[in-house]
């Protein structure tokens, strides 16, 4: 199956720029179907950058996180070839992981 | 038949055993660590969440007060069509930055998202938020320990609450 997170890592000097998109529907638990039924919240919780063996980057997240979340940041001290792992779990258990190549 | 009328007098007790205990929990829990350190460990903040208004999650999440900073740029539309997806972000010139949140005042729910930044990574973050209305957005940076804040208007034309 195909991942739900799609990253993409570029390295520029010392600095790596990262840019994630998750497909997730991030459901708030207060918003309607068409029939009048509460649609249950479903979202992501935490989500968790790693580079060489180190948390870089995390990410708490609410029901006000808009759904396929994206999120954008930049650290120091990884350098092109090195391996970026991402990995996400939402409220109701579910989780995905990827890892991919800085470029 | 047996139906009860009022609460049983064991069951109150029992209830009220629960509540102390869940209590005695609270005030152990967050408070153990140092509030500066709120935002600082893994747990993810259930209880900051869970805060209505952006005042109370702002101390559940931190536990104090931030002052107002001309070192934190926050950066969001004016006018945002589409209160579903609200592109947002925050860069900062502080040291030391340990955590980054956002809270929209106007939402159900006020905090949105909260970033937590190991040493060597840029204090900068961008990410995609929903407004329910026309809100105040408040962003908070930790930096050595301590908060500040920048804050900023949207308005928003259709909220972010409709399917």
């Amino acid at each position: 199956m195909a991942s739900s997170i799609r990253v993409r890592a570029n390295a520029n000097g010392d600095i790596t720029e990262v840019q994630a998109l998750i497909q997730h529907p991030m459901d708030t638990g207060l918003v309607k179907n068409p029939n009048g039924e509460l649609i249950p919240a479903h979202y992501i919780q935490e989500l968790k950058f790693e580079c060489n063996g180190k948390d870089v980057f995390v990410a708490n997240w609410g029901t006000a996180v808009s759904k396929d979340p994206y999120v954008k940041f930049s650290f120091k001290g990884a350098k092109k070839g090195d391996e970026l792992k991402i990995s996400w779990t939402d409220n109701k258990g579910g989780s995905d992981t990827t890892t991919a190549k800085i470029a | 038949m047996t139906t009860t009328t009022g609460p049983h007098p064991t069951r109150r007790l029992i209830l009220q055993g629960a509540v102390s205990v869940a209590l005695i929990g609270l005030g152990n829990l967050p408070f153990a660590a140092s509030p500066a350190r709120a935002a600082a460990n893994d747990k993810y903040p259930e209880e900051a969440f869970k805060q209505k208004s952006e005042a109370d999650a702002i101390k559940a999440l931190y536990g104090r007060n931030a002052e107002p900073s001309d070192k934190v740029k926050l950066d969001a539309p004016e006018i945002a069509e589409n209160g579903g997806v609200v592109p947002v972000s925050v860069t900062t010139t502080l040291d030391k930055v340990s955590s980054i949140s956002f809270f929209v005042a106007e939402n159900p729910y006020a905090l949105a998202a909260s970033y937590k930044f190991a040493e060597g990574t840029i204090p900068a973050v961008a990410n995609r938020l929903k407004m329910a209305k026309s809100t105040k957005l408040v962003a908070i940076v930790e930096a050595d320990g301590k908060l500040y804040s920048a804050t900023k208007d949207v308005k928003v034309t259709v909220g972010g609450c409709g399917g």
